[in-house]
């Protein structure tokens, strides 16, 4: 069984009078293990396939399959319990949370997931010791570089253990080394196993990924597999 | 996620957020802490006046009923006028509910009976009032004596001349000469003092109990107030049982002054009930219209609350969605804001409180007399309100914010 399964994907807003067709019957499947670049220049709609596959958004039509789970059919109690234990994400703009530590920001997540205060204070400890940051935990996100600061959002996208890990423009905010480091970071997730999802529109990024999905105006232009 | 764990996550989000804000958080608990201050200095008034009148009126006893021509309180004319039509109580009649009586403890007849002065040597008491009885006015009037001895059956029944005195009546005639057989002049009639009453006091800072002095009953229709009607006064003993005893002696009554069946009393039975009814009556409208203006000041309180907590939610729009895109669901953000307005209260409550502590301390000293303290039932009402004011005035703010679709939260920056 596929880890995702998208078929017939559509998502249109209205707009005032107008109607915006974002996406326009995208179907692709993923499967467990893979690492998926979804590419695509800006009005694409990859933001939009993103929003939906993280289940922040619901398709208008079209089926939803994450992990077995129809996803189109949940409301949002049950969106909310599959963000937290089925999807990790990781921002552009770190989205941690300004006046909390690094630990806290971590712990979060495992807070929503119902885990007893010493577990999660454990097992936030390791996720963060894992991105290599056991000498930051008390931090606040204003006392961290950027290249930290991700490194905070992927420990606490990783903390609940979830099927995928979804990066939007996960580079974008940070300069040429630090976005090499952060790569780096995902090449050694995905070698462990996880399966990785980053939304790009830059080829650097991309290249690093063994598959890569184009989207244009709404529709899957093309799917690659990048040969090493 | 479990609801407790909800609640320490929420009240923990919420104290970050209310000290991160703290000015802001004070000024806006301003309105709630006038409320609550009004409210709790309200219901320590009500509290201090019940308590003031009942020990005012503690002097009629729960336990004694009290016959009359007339009604304690009249409510219409034409019943003041079939009142007042009624034929007087007579001492026959007395003598005729002592005996019939099976429930009473004690039957007293009673005659007051205002006069002038009363003069010891060349000293006057100026305006006293005579009350005539008998020896079982001790037990119905609950009355004890400081020096001396009651009238006795005897004296009672013979219309001896002798008479108790008031404490104030003791103090201004005798100064610091033992009253005790002294005697004094009321009228044309010299009495001998057997006893003093213990002091008592004043009717709320009104009527003394203690400018009386207590004769004979026979006394009192002879040398004072010719054929007067007579109040009987009966000790039931027994709170329990007064409605009881007030069915019998109304039955006794009835059959004693003659009323044929079908007709109404020609008497009326009065009792301490009816003095607190009345009080109850007035206290009731002052409290309604005094919780009424707090409540509008509590209103006033609530809105500013809820236009901070739709500030602090349009605040944190983007960190609604950074909780919402990692799994915090609609309850767990309802229950954060909700706290939060709820804590803003809290503190209003709190500040309310210590505000109206003051307040009273100093009302102490302007009425040395009267009981006043807050309660601890009026300290939770105020908590309570406070708290109730800002979960209902943050719901609005904090539904709004755990309806939030995350991707458009999230796109706030």
């Amino acid at each position: 069984m596929s880890l995702i399964r998208l078929d017939a994907i559509c998502r249109h807003y209205v707009m005032g009078s107008e109607t915006v067709y974002a996406l326009r019957g995208v179907s692709l499947t993923i499967e467990r293990g893979e690492y998926v670049a979804i590419m695509g220049p800006s009005g694409s709609g990859k933001s939009t396939l993103m929003n939906v596959l993280g289940c922040l958004d619901t398709p208008s039509s079209g089926t939803y399959e994450l992990n077995g789970h129809s996803v189109g059919e949940m409301d949002d109690n049950e969106l909310a319990e599959i963000r937290n234990r089925e999807i990790g994400f990781v921002f552009q703009t770190f989205n941690l949370l300004a006046r909390s530590s690094a630990l806290r920001n971590v712990e979060l997540p495992l807070i929503y997931s119902g885990m007893g205060l010493d577990e999660r204070r454990e097992v936030a400890l390791a996720a963060l010791r894992d991105v290599g940051l056991a000498d930051r935990v008390t931090h606040k996100p204003n006392e961290m570089s950027g290249g930290q600061r991700q490194r905070v959002a992927v420990a606490r996208a990783l903390v609940n253990k979830p099927s995928i890990l979804l990066a939007d423009e996960p580079t974008g905010n940070l300069d040429t080394r630090t976005g090499q480091e952060i790569l780096e970071l995902f090449q050694s997730l995905s070698d462990k196993g996880n399966t990785l999802i980053v939304v790009t529109h830059e080829e650097e990024v991309a290249r690093h990924a063994r598959r890569i999905i184009r989207i244009r105006d709404g529709l899957v232009a093309s799917d690659e597999r990048v040969v090493v | 996620m479990n609801l407790f764990a909800e609640i320490t996550e929420g009240t923990r989000i919420s104290w970050e957020a209310v000290r991160a804000n703290l000015l802001r958080s004070v000024l806006t608990t301003l309105g709630i802490v006038i409320g609550i201050v009004t409210v709790t200095l309200m219901a320590t008034a009500m509290e201090a006046l019940d308590y003031a009148f009942r020990d005012a009126i503690s002097f009629i006893g729960t336990d004694v009923l009290y016959v009359d021509t007339r009604e304690w309180f009249i409510d219409s004319d034409t019943k003041w006028e079939t009142m007042a039509k009624r034929s007087k109580i007579t001492l026959p009649q007395v003598r005729a509910v002592e005996e019939g009586m099976n429930m009473a403890k004690g039957v007293a007849p009673s005659v007051m009976h205002g006069i002038e002065s009363v003069r010891y040597k060349n000293r006057s008491s100026g305006l006293v009032l005579l009350i005539g009885t008998n020896e079982q006015f001790l037990v119905t009037g609950g009355i004890t004596l400081s020096a001396g001895r009651f009238m006795t059956k005897a004296e009672a029944a013979g219309n001896r001349d002798i008479c108790v005195v008031g404490a104030d009546v003791a103090e201004k005639l005798f100064l610091t000469e033992s009253p005790l057989g002294q005697k004094i002049h009321a009228g044309s009639e010299s009495l001998e003092v057997v006893g003093v009453l213990e002091k008592r006091g004043s009717v709320m800072g009104g009527m003394s109990l203690d400018n009386q002095i207590v004769i004979p009953i026979g006394k009192m229709f002879r040398g004072f107030k010719w054929d007067p009607s007579c109040t009987i006064q009966v000790k039931v003993g027994d709170p329990a049982n007064v409605a009881s005893a007030r069915e019998e002696l109304r039955g006794l009554l009835r059959k004693i002054r003659r009323v044929p069946p079908g007709k109404d009393d020609d008497f009326a039975i009065n009792q301490q009930e009816q003095l607190i009814g009345q009080f109850k009556k007035v206290s009731g409208v002052i409290a309604t219209a005094g919780f009424f203006i707090t409540g509008l000041s509590l209103f006033v309180g609530g809105i500013g609350i809820m236009n901070i907590m739709f500030v602090s939610v349009a605040e944190r729009t983007h960190e609604i969605g950074i909780r919402k895109a990692i799994g915090a669901k609609r309850r767990t953000i309802l229950l954060q804001f909700l706290i939060e307005a709820a804590s803003i209260c809290l503190i209003g409550g709190i500040i309310a409180l210590l505000i109206a502590g003051g307040l009273v301390e100093i009302s102490r000293h302007f009425f040395p007399t009267m009981r006043i303290g807050l309660s601890p039932t009026v300290v939770l009402l105020a908590l309570a309100v406070a708290l109730a004011t800002g979960i209902i005035s943050g719901f609005l703010p904090a539904w709004r914010a755990a309806r939030m679709s995350p991707v458009d939260a999230l796109r706030n920056e």
